[in-house]
């Protein structure tokens, strides 16, 4: 094991902090989710350690349940993402000819539309679920792996071994479980951190636009949204969950650098 | 006269990251010490690994990433340049001392026309001026024997033929005027036809411009042509220096009496039998082209016998093994296997035609999945046509294993823990796996250094004794096919040109293109490369 530098592993604690909470919501959260407890923006203090909110909701509270929800959403969006992208991106790379071009045209077409308006146009006319919104999030992203991975496992086909395979009479399912997948994690891995920070600026934008997480339920972009108007007054409530957007976005994205030098060619080799 | 370049006690240090340990430091050349003199020619010789490029660039000063240069004295002109400041270094490097390398096609930028890239650094240098060096330039096209040498500097790389590129890339180096040139490998990556032109452009320049040269080599054969001197390197350890003469007529070291030794393999040509393979009359064409790159192609193999295919790169040797194994469908023609009629695509062969043919590679990097373990790749097919499983097939491996001279205990390491030799062994287990009729060898021997080869081949003849399986195999090695052929089918531009046994093939009376094919093969004696220009029939297709 190779020293690991010092901004992995900041990234690490922090990214860890965040899940750790995430999972421990009802245990460590002081209050209700829902429960008012003191007044209107309150200031910080022993009682609350980050303040109120706008109708008086603690903010350390809403703070650990919206990061459950927005790590949730996100990791689940990204898991669909990965899913259908990769499989159908080592398929197109496999197969070549018209199915290669027919999913990565439409791929291109889908890419054509910015994702964001995509996914406000498709949300405005979908039941407002959590299901509907991990989908739609998902699906729009898979579009991203599937060029990475496609990319990816066309430099492997080409390879002699694959070739061997081929002649062995092996079937598509041996050729890109057995011998393209292998190959291409590292990338992929390295690229599963950065999605899911995507995902989560992503469904954070949502939630602020107010198509996203509804309430009772509250996201971190959600509580920007409901505090955004104590700025104004001086209040800052909001930047907190600004923040931790922030904080999460940085730490995975720490993480996921120091991945992608252990892992792939640019420092070095592929690791064995 | 003073000697212009003196390496003395050159000590050169690299770091090394293994995976999955710590760092550690390795010795790349241990103590070598040579000397140069203007108008002369030092041959560095060795296998890959043994630090002769190093050195080479140690000439200048230059260690490729992480090579540091830690001890000894690198004297060019009596001046140490070892350490020497970076501003010194870069009027000294492209100047005084220029280099060529092994890829012209790779160290030519494509977007520039070549007069441009070839006057490059004597206009940065400011050694004379524009119209000067591209006088100079035409100059040095000419003595190079390159075609129209006025107007061949406005071509661009991809418009001229590899040799040719590989001469510009010489101009490149001698037209700064400098005192030392580094050549390394400079005819490796080029037919052996196209081989003897550059050798022989390279040979009349030194000779012409008075300026001293590094040439690296693996081939002694070439080596032997154009040094004065040769240092015979192995592991960044000096092994012999001498002049030519002695090198190559009285070495003294064991490991240079086996490289300039002949092959050893003894090899008596079998007779001729019913054929386990037939290609008849095939014609083949890329997908959207109506260009035949195979004409007509009939050969047969008789059951374990050795049919080599030879020719020079583009003349569908490996086209025809694409054909065979039905990458490649053919357009006419009939193929037939063990008695069957192959069906030209692989989609709708059986899976005994696809189990009794195999397929090794040239390189067997790649040939094999780098996260597959060694008893995964020779596992595979075991399980694929046999349904081994468990312990009978833990079993199998082994003795597959024992049979390609390796012991039971690499079955579980993985392909970058293996040295060249030993991955082309792997692959050589995983076509016999599968218990083969057939296994094509497709210049399975090309990318080994000389004396691993030559284990290589002796395992292929042994198999070929013990297992009765035929060998197709593919090469532009004309040393390799006298070593192991029964048969040899000679091919040019898509057609088979001479095909019989091989006695008959490699005796006079020869067609021009076998004649030159057979007499470009550099022979390891001094003045070989004079014989051959006075005595050959036809000019190579670079020309």
């Amino acid at each position: 094991m190779r020293r690991i530098p010092l901004s992995a592993i900041i990234g690490m604690i922090l990214t860890g902090a965040f899940i750790l909470s995430a999972l421990l919501a009802d245990f460590i959260a002081p209050y209700g989710m829902a429960e008012v407890v003191g007044d209107v923006w309150e200031p910080i203090s022993a009682d609350h350690w980050f303040g109120t909110d706008t109708i008086g909701r603690d903010m350390l509270t809403r703070m650990i349940y919206g990061g459950q929800t927005t790590i949730l959403v996100a990791a689940a969006a990204t898991m669909i993402s990965f899913g259908t992208g990769s499989v159908f991106g080592f398929l197109a790379a496999t197969m070549g000819g018209w199915i290669d071009q027919a999913m990565s045209r439409f791929v291109d077409l889908l890419m054509a539309i910015p994702s964001l308006i995509l996914a406000l146009v498709i949300l405005s006319v979908m039941p407002a679920t959590l299901t509907t919104l991990i989908l739609v999030m998902g699906f729009l992203d898979a579009t991203r792996v599937f060029r990475l991975s496609r990319a990816v496992a066309v430099d492997i086909t080409v390879m002699d071994y694959v070739e061997a395979a081929r002649l062995r009479g092996e079937g598509w399912r041996w050729i890109i479980f057995r011998e393209i997948l292998p190959n291409a994690l590292s990338p992929l891995v390295a690229e599963l951190g950065l999605r899911f920070i995507f995902a989560v600026l992503f469904i954070s934008t949502l939630s602020f636009l107010g198509l996203g997480v509804q309430p009772p339920l509250a996201d971190w972009g959600g509580i920007v949204k409901e505090n955004s108007a104590g700025l104004v007054y001086g209040k800052s409530a909001a930047l907190i969950p600004a923040f931790a957007i922030a904080a999460l976005a940085i730490s995975v994205n720490l993480v996921a650098d120091w991945v992608l030098s252990r892992t792939t060619s640019l420092k070095g080799g592929r690791g064995a | 006269m003073p000697n212009l370049l003196e390496i003395k006690n050159l000590r050169i240090e690299a770091t090394s990251y293994p995976p999955g340990e710590p760092p550690c430091e390795v010795v790349l050349v241990d103590d070598v010490s040579v000397s140069v003199e203007k108008g002369r020619v030092l041959g560095l010789i060795g296998e890959s690994g043994a630090g002769k490029s190093t050195i080479g660039l140690s000439a200048m000063a230059f260690g490729r990433g992480g090579v540091r240069l830690t001890g000894g004295q690198i004297l060019l002109g009596g001046r140490d340049i070892r350490g020497a400041s970076a501003t010194a270094l870069r009027s000294l490097r492209g100047r005084e001392v220029t280099y060529v390398a092994q890829s012209a096609a790779a160290a030519f930028n494509p977007a520039k026309r070549l007069m441009e890239q070839v006057i490059e650094t004597s206009l940065h240098h400011g050694v004379m001026s524009r119209p000067e060096a591209e006088a100079r330039a035409v100059e040095l096209f000419r003595k190079l024997g390159l075609p129209n040498p006025e107007t061949f500097g406005t071509r661009y790389p991809h418009q001229v033929s590899g040799g040719q590129l590989q001469r510009a890339m010489t101009a490149m180096a001698l037209c700064p005027k400098p005192d030392l040139v580094i050549f390394d490998e400079p005819t490796t990556a080029l037919d052996v036809t196209t081989q003897i032109d550059v050798l022989v452009a390279i040979k009349a320049a030194i000779r012409d411009t008075g300026v001293a040269a590094l040439y690296i080599t693996h081939d002694l054969a070439v080596v032997a042509q154009v040094a004065d001197d040769i240092l015979v390197l192995r592991g960044g350890k000096k092994v012999e220096y001498g002049t030519t003469d002695q090198i190559i007529n009285t070495p003294q070291q064991p490991y240079t009496q086996a490289l300039v030794s002949v092959r050893s393999i003894d090899h008596v040509e079998k007779s001729d039998a019913p054929a386990v393979l037939s290609v008849a009359n095939v014609t083949a064409r890329y997908k959207g082209t109506s260009f035949d790159v195979l004409k007509n192609v009939t050969v047969d193999l008789p059951p374990g016998q050795t049919l080599a295919v030879v020719g020079e790169s583009g003349s569908g040797k490996s086209t025809l093994a694409r054909v065979i194994t039905g990458l490649l469908p053919a357009a006419n023609g009939r193929i037939t296997f063990a008695g069957r009629q192959l069906s030209p695509d692989l989609a709708s062969r059986s899976k005994d035609d696809l189990r009794e043919l195999q397929m090794i590679y040239q390189m067997a990097d790649t040939a094999m999945n780098p996260r597959q373990t060694v008893g995964t790749i020779i596992g595979r097919p075991l399980e694929f046509y046999f349904g081994l499983k468990g312990e009978a097939k833990r079993k199998r491996i082994q003795d597959l294993l024992e049979q390609i001279e390796m012991g039971a205990g690499f079955i579980d390491r993985y392909p970058a823990e293996l040295s060249g030799g030993q991955k082309q062994r792997v692959c050589i287990a995983r076509a016999l796996a599968a218990k083969p009729k057939l296994i094509i060898c497709d210049e399975v021997t090309s990318a080994l250094d000389p004396l691993v080869a030559d284990g290589i081949l002796k395992l292929l003849l042994d198999l070929q004794a013990r297992e009765g399986v035929a060998y197709l195999f593919i090469t532009h090695d004309l040393a390799t096919v006298r070593a192991i052929a029964d048969r040899i089918a000679v091919m040019y531009r898509g057609q088979v040109v001479r095909y019989g046994s091989k006695t008959d093939v490699l005796t006079p009376p020869f067609d021009d293109y076998t004649d030159l094919l057979l007499s470009s093969v550099p022979e390891m004696k001094l003045g070989w490369l004079e014989d051959v220009l006075k005595t050959r029939k036809m000019e190579s297709a670079g020309n």
